[in-house]
């Protein structure tokens, strides 16, 4: 990743609106040709940075750049962006509107309507090019937006929440876009609160939680933050064997359950052996991103509460 | 972003506006609309005359010898012209019976056959009885009736002679009235034509703010773009249909009055500068309350929040409007020279002086001035714009709050 040139950045960002902080000291950076989630709770302020980014809204304080531009606009054309809230005029034609969207990046009006047909028709949906975006779906009516945001031909594509309102065929439709996408060489950022998406997709995260990125780095990274989980059944019910077990371990429908100790799986196995466990079944599961994300963003919220002491901060 | 950029944005904004208003059924509604106070007023007007017909006065009746009669009947009928549109007091008569004073009570209380008053005691010792007091209508018509009888009876009337009529261009007082009445009325035109279709370019940013598509727009191009585009493609509308309306009034006038348009009094810049001059200047007068507007329309997230915070607005420009209206009939007043300088009223002013003065150098000068105001206050709603539709902008908090933060 360190020779890879830096597709989009944000250093510091904080946005003050009125008082209240809804961003406070986001930095994260997006490698050329990867995908990256941003994920956070809603009302992380997931949006307001990517806002910021994109050069909607002015940070209050902190840099950022985009696609090595430090003023966002300049470089509009080479960026795609698929809002949250999707905004389209309702009695736009379909391919008028994903012509539209291109020409308001640079694309010549004639050539965004001969691609918004070829996109339509690759996409299968030709009959809907006539069509006003009202008489549309909402899932329709995003699949639109969505090709209007890759019609010119973008190297960076900002997408936030796209899979909210999609059922699940059209959310797998568009993980293989964003994989074929990325196939291209284009960078995809996108936000989500729905790990599974990430899990499937990204190759780096950031997690922001309350304004703060907890997190920011590659996906493996963030699972390690969390150690193995062990599953482990025996047939003694006690004995010294217990003594190897953490105190943190916990019987769950008659299997204990217990992070892996740091010293790894070895000496535990050794203990629990010459303890006299009987072992019947035993399992280390790696943690998920969805376990890794429980763990950041839940800790960032009880440490924004003052509840969680910097000592006992997970390194 | 270069300015290029910029323009080449509003463009694209401004073209989608401009397709999305004009090419659509409604529009057509939109350019009916000036017909519609035409045919209230034409309506208004027909049954007005009607009820004028049905209500006309009673006749006075005139108990007289029948020479005396043939006398006021025929003073009645040379002094008629005179009062041409206005009708003249009728006559009725009636013979002298025994009982003059039954007879006048007779008549005054018929209810078949209604009278207004009643005139007896001849051209000499004339006396008219009824609710009539001495200043009002009736009044006057008899005394007239009486005066001119009496003159016809004291001798031959004076052979009719015929006034020879020749006519003049040179006619500075009349046609300088006319052209203070055309100056009002352009005044007028340009004030009723902004108020209503600056109003218009808010509904369109309500309109893109309910569906969202700003937030698309912003990401893609820069505010002020977007500010640009929807100003001038409303202005593009605007322009669109007075130029259908001017090209649709002038064939009904043609149509319709005798003389067609050329008998219409010209104002003194002359019919062509004029109507190019309506159009600039609403060009600049729209561009002066439409940015206005837009600013506003950037803080209302709801029509009924745009409705209230527009009231103000719409306030000050009727003081605008009334203001420049004192400025007609004496451009180079105190008040008219203050009209032509203040920016916002400028526009209003300016087309008064158009319609009065023939000189074009101070429409030159006008909108120089204009113009640099429009650049001015463009910059500024365009701020005030950006800083409410995205929320965007720095933090507002004063020097003093950040320190202690």
């Amino acid at each position: 990743m360190g020779e890879r040139a830096i597709a989009a950045e944000a250093r510091d960002l904080t946005k003050d609106f009125d008082g209240k902080m809804a961003v406070d000291g986001v930095s994260l950076s997006v490698p050329e040709g990867s995908i990256t989630g941003i994920l956070g709770p809603n009302g992380a302020g997931k949006t307001t940075t990517i806002r910021m980014l994109l050069g909607i809204i002015d940070p209050t304080s902190g840099t950022r750049s985009l696609l090595g531009h430090d003023r966002p606009l300049e470089v509009a054309r080479a960026v795609g962006y698929l809002p949250e809230e999707r905004g389209l005029y309702p009695s736009m034609p379909a391919a008028e509107a994903i012509a539209f969207m291109g020409a308001l990046r640079g694309l010549p009006i004639r050539e965004g309507r001969r691609r918004a047909l070829q996109l339509l028709q690759d996409a299968g949906h030709e009959d809907w090019a006539k069509k006003p975006i009202r008489t549309l779906s909402k899932g329709m009516a995003q699949t639109v937006q969505l090709l209007g945001t890759i019609i010119h031909e973008p190297k960076l594509i900002v997408l936030d929440e796209p899979f909210a309102g999609l059922d699940a065929l059209n959310q797998q439709k568009l993980e293989q876009l964003i994989r074929d996408q990325s196939a291209a060489g284009v960078t995809v950022i996108f936000s989500t609160h729905v790990i599974a998406h990430a899990e499937r997709l990204c190759e780096r995260i950031a997690i922001i939680a309350e304004g703060r990125a907890v997190f920011e780095g590659d996906v493996d990274e963030a699972r390690g933050k969390l150690r193995p989980i062990v599953h482990l059944r025996t047939r003694s019910e006690s004995g010294p064997w217990q003594s190897a077990l953490p105190q943190s371990a916990k019987k769950v429908g008659g299997e204990w359950r217990f992070e892996l100790p740091a010293s790894g799986p070895e000496p535990l196995l050794k203990a629990l052996i010459d303890g006299g466990a009987g072992i019947e079944t035993l399992s280390i599961e790696r943690p998920g991103l969805h376990d890794a994300f429980i763990a950041i963003a839940g800790e960032a919220a009880a440490r924004e509460m003052g509840h969680v002491p910097a000592s006992e901060e997970v390194a | 972003m270069k300015l290029p950029e910029t323009f080449r944005a509003a463009f694209v904004i401004a073209r989608r506006d401009f397709t999305a208003t004009v090419f659509r059924k409604t529009f057509f509604l939109f350019l009916l609309g000036p017909l519609f106070p035409l045919l209230i007023g034409v309506g208004m007007f027909g049954i007005g005359a009607q009820v004028d017909r049905n209500a006309k006065p009673p006749p006075v009746a005139v108990i007289s010898s029948q020479q005396d009669f043939e006398l006021l009947s025929a003073a009645r009928e040379q002094l008629a012209p005179a009062a041409d549109p206005l009708p003249m007091v009728e006559l009725r008569h009636v013979i002298p019976e025994a009982d003059l004073a039954a007879q006048k009570d007779e008549l005054l209380s018929s209810a078949d056959e209604p009278v207004m008053a009643v005139l007896d005691g001849g051209l000499t010792a004339p006396h008219l009885t009824g609710t009539v007091t001495s200043k009002d209508r009736t009044a006057r018509h008899i005394r007239l009736y009486i005066d001119e009888a009496r003159r016809m009876a004291a001798g031959p009337p004076l052979k009719a002679v015929k006034v020879q009529i020749t006519q003049s261009k040179k006619m500075a007082g009349p046609q300088a009235a006319r052209r203070v009445q055309t100056g009002r009325s352009g005044q007028a035109l340009l004030f009723v034509l902004t108020i209503l279709l600056a109003g218009m370019v808010l509904s369109q940013l309500i309109e893109e703010k309910s569906s969202k598509v700003i937030e698309v727009l912003a990401a893609a191009v820069p505010v002020d773009a977007i500010f640009l585009g929807k100003l001038f493609a409303m202005l593009a509308t605007s322009l669109t249909g007075i130029a259908v309306w001017t090209v649709a009034g002038a064939f009904a006038i043609d149509s319709f009055k005798a003389g067609g348009v050329s008998s219409l009094t010209a104002p003194a810049v002359g019919w062509p500068a004029f109507i190019a001059l309506i159009f600039v200047y609403f060009s600049m007068s729209y561009l002066l309350i439409g940015a206005t507007f837009l600013g506003i329309g950037a803080h209302a997230s709801t029509a009924r929040e745009v409705q209230i915070l527009s009231m103000p607005v719409t306030m000050g420009q009727l003081v605008l409007f009334g203001f420049a209206s004192l400025a007609v009939g004496q451009p180079y007043s105190t008040v008219g020279i203050a009209a032509a300088v203040f920016p916002l009223s400028s526009p209003f002013a300016m087309i008064a002086r158009a319609a009065e003065q023939p000189a074009l150098w101070p429409h030159l000068l006008a909108l120089i001035w204009q113009g640099l105001w429009v650049a001015l206050i463009l910059k500024m709603a365009s701020a005030v714009f950006r800083r409410s539709v995205l929320k965007s902008g720095k933090s507002r908090r004063r020097w003093w709050q950040r320190k202690a933060a």
